[in-house]
């Protein structure tokens, strides 16, 4: 069975040690993460982590089962599909000199990036989209040179019904 | 009223039921061992903290009770893991109560600070590090709730010394409220009305029952079950008792070493119930040629079990006890339809498997393993509590030692933990002072905690240790002789003790059989004194375990005899 990228949110108790029981479970039992954001929510006793993996069906049901037996996971949702919206933030920091420097201003244009430190020979970029819009970025800018780059890795949320 | 944390502890435990507890003390919990002393509670005072954890688990699977450890932190808290890890594997309801260093001092690489929190993480079913005393009454009540609710484990709490002495006022007792655990006890009305017509429409059933049917005291329910619809029962090794083992419907244990016609009932079946199971890979063999016939309906209070291993038909999230009462409800309304003429042909084909490949073995002129365990069996009526230790000597008391009745077989399934049935008797003859408790076991895994005869004989608990002596770490000289060319790499256990001066070193009996006449004698004079006794039973050396199903084959692929 063909493994696919999944992004699943879950809210934790805001409390020491709930992230490693997260991650000790993924490294524990073999599965993979891609990427983990966490922070607390506006209830400071709740947390969210979201966590993208990449697995075949029947593994993300055992991750999401594994979870929600977690004690401090009080609620875990897919994030997958149209009902629910990603985004990601990515820093880049490009090599620019000579021409090259409106090259990287048009393409931060293009995907209404912002210029967020600048010097005679580079720039840092910020950018946020869903996954495929930075990758498209990260691809042009490539050739160019990049430097330095941080990516966030998809948060998201499931839309509120209309 | 401000108390201190060692006397909300010693509170909280009584609330909760507790009478006994098994531990070893030290440093950071020294007030907690002076507070004990004030309390009234049972105090059995281990000779190493591993054995506190094993003998806590008999007691809790022989009581149905929660079992609770105490021990300091450390080395004493690193001792428990294996225990822990065993209990976990099992689902066995555990409170472990470790000492830790002041508050202050954590992080500081204090003297005996370890970070069992961290340590014991995968091997909990959940752990508190508690950090003031005001917490401390509501996490002790939460650890109870946890270990014996839902599917039960071993829940730990790390106690710093400073919480311990520290004072707080108590919460009263209530309801214990964790808002992300609610564990699923009542199953979907929906899947069990399939499960219902599945079981009336098949031809071929079968059930295959676990150690969530025991620990959901379910038995009764299954026994019903079984019997009405005429279906005949494997076990797993932990559910052996789950179905009484001398009852005709019974087919024994599946698996590695199961019986032939289990093995075999399980590849033919048209409807596999399972029930309290998790399909451990020592079960299923090559897991496409498990059950391949099946419609397999998963029984189980762990969502997470369900589908794990093996896809399966009609899924039942529920208590198992709950969902067989529900299940032999709807059964109640419909009349069975000639059941007998639908199920002869089924029951005559077990009956041939069990006629023509029963269990077996060759007698000699030395005393054989199995016929020890026969003769134990016989001398207690299968009314005693067996725990094993773990090789041959486990395979072959599960096999040849019938459970009529849940909770008297301790093993550890899991985790195949060497070192485990000594311990695990002496909380089990805790648990049960007036029954007969046996603990079938190896001359490798004895010495793993041999130091606990001393308690055994501290406070006078008559357990009676059978050795089954083949100068082997026996199961892996098995896998040597089978799969190694005969290459016996450090499995032959030299300069073993005498056992039966051992025994007389600490205090307790000790015998020796050589020839098979001997060992019914042996028996009957272990048997018959109220005394912890080792019984050192000097058996052929190269014997086998069988049937056996190589790892990763098909469990229909066995060698026999
Ligand atoms: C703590 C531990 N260490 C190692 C093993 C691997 N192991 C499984 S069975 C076995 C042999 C046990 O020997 P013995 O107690 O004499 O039992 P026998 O098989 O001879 O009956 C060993 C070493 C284990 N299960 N547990
Ligand atoms: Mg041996």
């Amino acid at each position: 069975m063909a493994e696919e990228k999944h992004v699943m949110t879950m809210l934790v108790d805001n409390q020491p040690g709930v992230t490693s029981r997260v991650t000790g479970l993924f490294s524990g039992k073999g599965f993979n993460i891609e990427s983990i954001c966490g922070c607390p929510t506006s209830d400071p006793g709740i947390s969210r982590i979201t966590i993208t993996t990449k697995a075949n069906p029947p593994v993300v049901e055992q991750i999401e089962k594994q979870l929600r037996k977690l004690v401090n996971v009080i609620k875990l949702r897919s994030l997958d599909g149209p009902k629910a919206v990603r985004r990601e933030l990515a820093l880049v920091c490009v090599q620019a000199r000579g021409e090259q420097r409106t090259e990287v201003l048009r393409i931060v244009d293009i995907f209404r990036g912002k210029i967020v430190d600048a010097g005679l020979e580079h720039f840092i970029i910020e950018v946020t989209g869903e996954e495929e819009k930075i990758q498209a970025m990260l691809n042009l800018l490539e050739p160019i040179g990049i430097k330095k780059l941080s990516r966030t890795g998809p948060i998201g949320l499931i839309r509120e019904p209309k | 009223m401000q108390l201190t944390g060692a006397q909300i502890l010693m509170r909280v435990l009584k609330e909760e039921g507790v009478d006994t507890l098994f531990g070893y003390p030290g440093g950071a919990v020294i007030d907690i061992y002076d507070e004990l002393l004030r309390s009234g509670l049972r105090h059995i005072m281990v000779r190493h903290e591993q054995g506190a954890v094993h003998a806590a688990d008999g007691y809790a699977r022989v009581s149905g009770k929660v079992g609770v450890c105490l021990v300091t932190s450390g080395p004493g808290a690193t001792n428990t893991v294996t225990g822990i890890a065993s209990a976990h594997c099992d689902s066995i309801p555990l409170v472990v109560l470790t000492g830790q260093v002041p508050t202050h001092l954590i992080g500081n690489d204090a003297f005996q600070e370890v970070d069992i929190v961290g340590i014991t993480r995968p091997c909990t079913k959940h752990n508190y590090l508690v950090e003031s005393t005001a917490d401390l009454a509501r996490i002790l009540r939460e650890a109870f709730h946890l270990a014996r609710s839902g599917r039960p484990g071993p829940v730990l709490v790390d106690i710093p010394k400073n919480v311990a002495t520290g004072r707080a006022g108590v919460p009263p007792a209530g309801e214990v409220r964790i808002r992300s655990y609610n564990p699923t006890y009542r199953p979907n009305g929906k899947q069990l009305k399939e499960v219902a017509r599945l079981i009336r429409e098949s031809r071929r059933p079968m059930i295959f029952a676990g150690g969530g049917v025991i620990l959901s005291q379910g038995s009764t329910e299954l026994s019903r079950l079984a019997r009405r619809e005429q279906i005949p029962v494997a076990t797993s090794l932990m559910g052996l008792g789950a179905f009484p083992g001398s009852d005709p419907l019974s087919l024994g244990m599946i698996g590695m070493h199961g019986t032939y016609r289990s093995n075999m009932a399980s590849s033919a079946c048209d409807l596999m119930l399972a029930v309290g199971v998790r399909f451990d890979d020592r079960v299923t063999g090559r897991t496409d040629a498990f059950a391949a016939q099946a419609r397999i309906v998963h029984i189980d209070i762990d969502p997470s079990s369900i589908r794990k291993n093996i896809p399966v038909a009609v899924p039942v999230v529920g208590d198992c006890r709950i969902s067989l009462q529900m299940i032999n409800a709807l059964l109640d309304g419909g009349a069975a339809h000639e059941l007998a003429e639908r199920r002869r042909p089924w029951l005559e084909q077990i009956a041939a498997w069990k006629s023509t490949q029963p269990l077996a073995y060759r007698q000699c002129e030395r005393i054989k393993p199995q016929f020890v365990v026969e003769k134990i069996y016989a001398l207690t009526r299968g009314e005693a509590i067996v725990t094993t230790e773990v090789g041959q000597n486990q395979m072959w008391a599960a096999q040849y030692y019938l459970f009529d009745r849940p909770n008297r077989f301790v093993t550890s399934g899991g985790l195949g933990c060497m070192g485990f049935g000594l311990p695990a008797a002496i909380g089990a003859q805790i648990a049960c002072p007036e029954r007969t408790v046996v603990d079938i076991a190896g001359d490798g895994s004895i010495q793993m905690n041999i130091q606990e005869m001393a308690t055994a004989v501290q406070y006078d608990l008559p357990v009676k240790i059978a050795i089954l002596n083949n100068g082997h770490l026996g199961m892996v000289r098995q896998w040597q002789e089978l799969f190694y060319g005969k290459r016996y790499s450090a499995t032959r256990v030299e300069c073993a003790p005498d056992f039966v001066k051992l025994a007389e070193a600490y205090g307790a009996v000790g015998l020796r059989a050589t020839r098979p006449e001997e060992v019914e004698p042996v028996l009957q004079e272990a048997l018959a004194v109220r005394r912890p006794v080792i019984m050192d039973f000097v058996v052929e050396a190269e014997e086998c375990v069988y049937p056996m199903v190589p790892a990763g084959a098909p469990i229909t692929e066995m060698l026999l005899v």
